[in-house]
């Protein structure tokens, strides 16, 4: 075939196999960073008409919605920044940044959206959704049960995906550039006459609606490709056609799909291939290489998705996760880093530093020193990238996954997650404290647990009864994401993301805790200090005395971490003992975003001393201010929570550190922090969320903020703009721990 | 035999070469007019720790160190704990890690085996003449050149370090004298002026020592960085 010709190797030409088409044809790049390009005139162009909307769009909140029109692959007419410089092409809807409208996740969350911005639901969709058509929210709340229902009202379990998408799914959208639409569908009509036509149980009966679906999306990526005049039914043949292509894989995944998370995959080695081959035969210049990427970079900042406002007080910053995994290795001797990997964070510089697409770096200790070293100057220059263990994920997931999200590590095209929520772990030790009952509305939210009347706090009788209450949460955290799962497949199905997958998946089931450090050193103080309750009228303890000192998570303390690790493994058992919706895999993530604010705000005073209404520390981090043995011991608390088997779906970890603690100049700070990644793991940390400023700069920004358009900072999982978070939100990064040297 | 430790720095990125940790040891003979750990002089007991106990608790790090990272003694004053100092400093070289010691060069002997051990020896020098060290030391200059030259001649790297402080030798004449005093050292691999700064002040009111430097303002930067200049041409 012409756009294959001089690409290598046979598997994936007789079946769909991405994976093995990368490593038969890319080409490794050990080289530094002087190859690349500045930012191309037309770029330029497009660039400066994005950031005047931009600016426009963050005073506004939204800058428009689209009420006539619903989510759909091709629902709506092209839109265009610029035209004649725009070389990737391809908006949501009619115009840049005007957000849709999802109501097959619920039509009330819509119509809370669009009272918030102050439009108007359009009638004949109204009486649509309310009269004909059942949503993914209505579904999820005629089974919900009793348990469920409490746990949700009290904050015992937060962010359950009932109302919005649950996103976290990576369509393949490499395939669509290497296969063509027609092949794809081909490959579709087979499985339902083959792996699909033998016993027509429940399951298959489910997958051959599925699929069907799948091809008709299929076929609307193509119409909706047609629309912006190409024709995407056979195979891309150039670079540039490579990443349109792609681009239309996904754009159509955001115009049909509001998940929390979109994520694109790990698209920059595969590109890289094409690239290499225009390259090589003088079809493009270097120039022209940067000039597709960065285009395409700012096609994925500028995706919307519309949310209410409570809904950004958890997530802060209007995040839509289009993370992008680069790098990694295939093993000791071979890394997976191009010259597109450079160029992908080189985009960080021609287009200045956004917390969108979520980069990051799958790090490993056999990257290429080059590749280390630029890694490390572009976090210290822009705060916008994130690392991940390739060396303790490539062992489960092989050399062809990617990240959802923040920290979800998946097979690309061959798993999916079923993301949901997380559970407050210090607000369920306060219930085994408190006979289940809310410390802060006095209901009683959990049956079967007595108040605890003792004087002081005794450990054993803590943990105790702390066990069965995690036995008991678990139970009805399962039961609420089988459910939810049931209904979202059945009412809001994500039908071109699960196109661009194989016919039989892989389904990961997400579980998550927050308040993990907060419960660590509350159960410590236990053991190790003296902690008394004071208590109410009605005997519920509403704040604790502390008598003496106690070991505290984040000081590479085993007395303490050993506590965090026990509290997860128990976690986690409990939730195995639960069989999931369509045989999924359980995972656990200890990952918060932003939403260890409210976490914090909605959460009584704990036996650690941390007062009523205090944030929780973000993810995995130690509580602010707790560890006092330098930066080091606290990554080396983190990096002892297990991944694998246990949290395998991430362990999210913020570092902050001031530019003069981490060396004298730029040369020096740069070497520094390679040796601090590849530090943290080789202790088999996880993740790492790097931020290197100072403080200052941040309270500057907080009183001035339009002296920093393009602040971005790294929090749990993700970075946003700081000029996006609330003030609450702001004061809570500045009061982080920063590390500081004298 | 154990060690009296004021605390550990897990971190330590300006205290040597690469990623360190830095472990600061209680008590000091000086009392330098700009000290910014003041908790380390006295000679009272902190946390008493056995050599294998300090070795483990820097094995820990070791990930970390990279090729030209590891472990720097610091305090207070390293030097008066030879003994332990000897020890841990030999257990760490057992183990192929980089070591470095942060001193005065003020401590009570012994230096031979304590250098034996030793990659790096960063030397403060607090002043260049015994006028200048009395009156921001407390104590004479003696004792400090006598470990300056055992340095020199066991062919010790070194980095020195200088405080400025305004008003006392943020001037170009002291600056000179100072090139002079450094000009025939041999095996330097680093010299940094380190501007003075204020944020230590809090600790002295913590510990009710009086504070001598309450109406010097923090170090310009600008103003070191010519100074800085000065030293450093003529490719000292």
């Amino acid at each position: 075939m012409e756009s294959w010709k001089q690409f290598k190797g046979d598997n994936w030409k007789n079946e769909i196999n991405v994976e093995d088409f990368i490593l038969n044809n890319y080409s490794e790049y050990k080289g530094d960073d002087s190859f690349l390009s500045p930012i191309s005139r037309k770029t330029k162009k497009v660039w400066d008409k994005v950031q005047e909307l931009l600016k426009e769009e963050l005073k506004k909140g939204v800058m428009d919605i689209e009420t006539n029109a619903i989510s759909g692959i091709n629902n709506f007419e092209p839109g265009y920044i610029d035209k004649e410089n725009e070389v990737i092409i391809g908006l949501q809807t009619d115009k840049p940044l005007k957000r849709i409208i999802n109501p097959y996740g619920g039509i009330r969350m819509v119509e809370a959206e669009l009272q918030a911005y102050g439009y108007e639901m359009n009638q004949e969709l109204e009486k649509n959704f309310k009269q004909f058509r059942k949503t993914h929210n209505d579904g999820v709340f005629d089974a919900y049960t009793k348990e469920i229902r409490l746990a949700r009202k009290s904050g015992l379990v937060t962010g359950l995906p009932d109302a919005y998408g649950r996103g976290r799914i990576i369509g393949d959208y490499r395939r669509i550039a290497l296969y063509g639409i027609n092949y794809l569908i081909e490959i579709k009509k087979k499985d339902l006459d083959t792996i699909l036509n033998d016993n027509i149980n429940s399951e298959v009966i489910c997958l051959r609606e599925e699929v069907n679906t799948q091809i008709r999306a299929l076929e609307d990526i193509k119409k909706m490709a047609l629309k912006y005049g190409f024709d995407i039914s056979n195979p891309a043949s150039s670079a540039k056609e490579a990443v349109q292509w792609l681009y239309f894989g996904y754009l159509a995944a955001i115009k049909e799909n509001n998940g929390a998370a979109m994520s694109l995959g790990r698209t920059s080695t595969f590109l890289d291939i094409y690239i290499e081959r225009d390259l090589k035969n003088n079809l493009i210049t270097e120039e022209e290489a940067q000039e597709l990427i960065d285009q395409f970079i700012i096609k994925l900042r500028i995706a919307r998705h519309l949310r209410t406002p409570e809904y950004n007080e958890l997530f802060a910053g209007d995040p839509t996760w289009v993370t992008e995994a680069i790098a990694g290795v295939i093993d000791e001797k071979k890394s997976l880093v191009t010259k597109n990997s450079y160029r992908y964070l080189h985009t960080l510089i021609n287009l200045g530093a956004a917390p969108e697409p979520n980069m990051t770096v799958l790090w490993s200790e056999y990257l290429p020193e080059n590749f280390k070293k630029y890694c490390s100057k572009i976090s210290i220059l822009t705060d916008a990238i994130q690392y991940e263990n390739d060396d303790i994920m490539r062992p489960i997931y092989g050399t062809d996954y990617a990240i959802a999200c923040c920290v979800s590590a998946m097979k690309v095209g061959k798993q999916m997650q079923y993301f949901g929520a997380r559970c407050n772990l210090a607000k369920a030790l306060l219930y085994a404290i408190n006979g289940g009952i809310d410390e802060i509305s006095g209901m009683k939210i959990v049956d079967g647990f007595d108040i605890m009347d003792d004087e002081y706090l005794e450990y054993n009788k803590v943990k105790e009864a702390y066990q069965k209450m995690l036995k008991k949460v678990a139970k009805t955290y399962v039961d609420a994401m089988n459910i939810i799962h049931y209904m979202h497949d059945k009412y809001a199905y994500e039908a071109s993301q699960m196109a661009l997958h194989d016919t039989l998946v892989d389904r990961l089931m997400a579980f998550g805790v927050a308040g993990l450090s907060v419960v660590t050193d509350s159960l410590s103080a236990i053991k190790y200090a003296k902690v008394k309750p004071i208590r109410n009228e009605e005997g519920i303890a509403i704040d604790f005395e502390i008598d003496g000192d106690y070991p505290k998570y984040g000081n590479d303390d085993d007395l303490v971490d050993n506590i965090a690790v026990w509290v997860v493994e128990k976690f986690s058992n409990e939730l195995k003992t639960h069989p999931l919706y369509r045989n999924s895999i359980h995972t656990l993530s200890v990952l918060t975003i932003t939403s260890n604010v409210v976490y914090g705000k909605k959460t009584g005073s704990t036996p650690d001393g941390r007062k009523k209404g205090v944030a929780f520390a973000p993810g995995a981090n130690p509580m602010h201010g707790r560890d006092c043995c330098g930066a080091l011991a606290s990554l080396n608390s983190v990096s002892k929570l297990p991944y694998k088997d246990v949290c395998q779906d991430g362990i999210s970890n913020t570092f902050s550190v001031v530019p003069s603690a981490l060396g004298v100049n730029l040369d020096n700070q740069i070497d520094n922090l390679v040796n601090i990644i590849d530090g943290y793991f080789k202790q088999k940390g996880h993740h790492l969320n790097i931020n290197v400023f100072n403080r200052d700069t941040l309270i500057d920004a907080l009183n001035n903020p339009d002296k920093h358009p393009n602040l971005t900072i790294r929090v749990s999982g993700y970075a946003v703009n700081f000029n996006r978070l609330s003030y609450e939100q702001k004061l809570e990064v500045i009061d982080r721990t920063f590390h500081e040297v004298i | 035999m154990k060690g009296n430790i004021s605390s550990i720095e897990t971190m330590g990125l300006v205290d040597g070469p690469g990623v360190r940790l830095v472990v600061f040891f209680q008590g000091c003979s000086l009392r330098c007019i700009f000290c910014h750990n003041p908790e380390t002089w006295n000679n009272n007991t902190k946390t008493l720790i056995t050599v294998d106990e300090l070795y483990e608790k820097i094995a820990r790090y070791k990930n970390y160190f990279g090729e030209k990272g590891g472990v720097t003694f610091s305090g207070g004053e390293p030097l008066l704990q030879p003994d332990f100092l000897t020890a841990i400093l030999k257990k760490c070289k057992e183990n192929n890690i980089h070591t470095a010691i942060d001193t005065a060069g003020y401590g009570c002997g012994n230096y031979v085996s304590v250098l034996e051990y030793t990659d790096l020896v960063i030397f403060d020098i607090k002043a260049i003449d015994q006028e200048g060290y009395k009156s921001i030391t407390g104590r004479d200059i003696e004792e400090s050149i006598k470990f300056l030259n055992l340095c020199q001649q066991k062919n010790k790297d070194m980095w020195l370090r200088q405080v400025i402080v305004p008003t006392i030798n943020d001037n170009e004449k002291y600056i000179t004298r100072l090139k002079e005093f450094i000009k025939p050292l041999k095996n330097i691999k680093k010299i940094e002026l380190l501007p003075y700064k204020t944020f230590g002040n809090s600790k002295y009111d913590e510990l009710n020592i009086k504070y001598r430097l309450k109406e010097i303002p923090d170090m310009d930067i600008n103003k070191l960085n010519m100074l800085d200049k000065i030293l450093k041409s003529d490719n000292l």
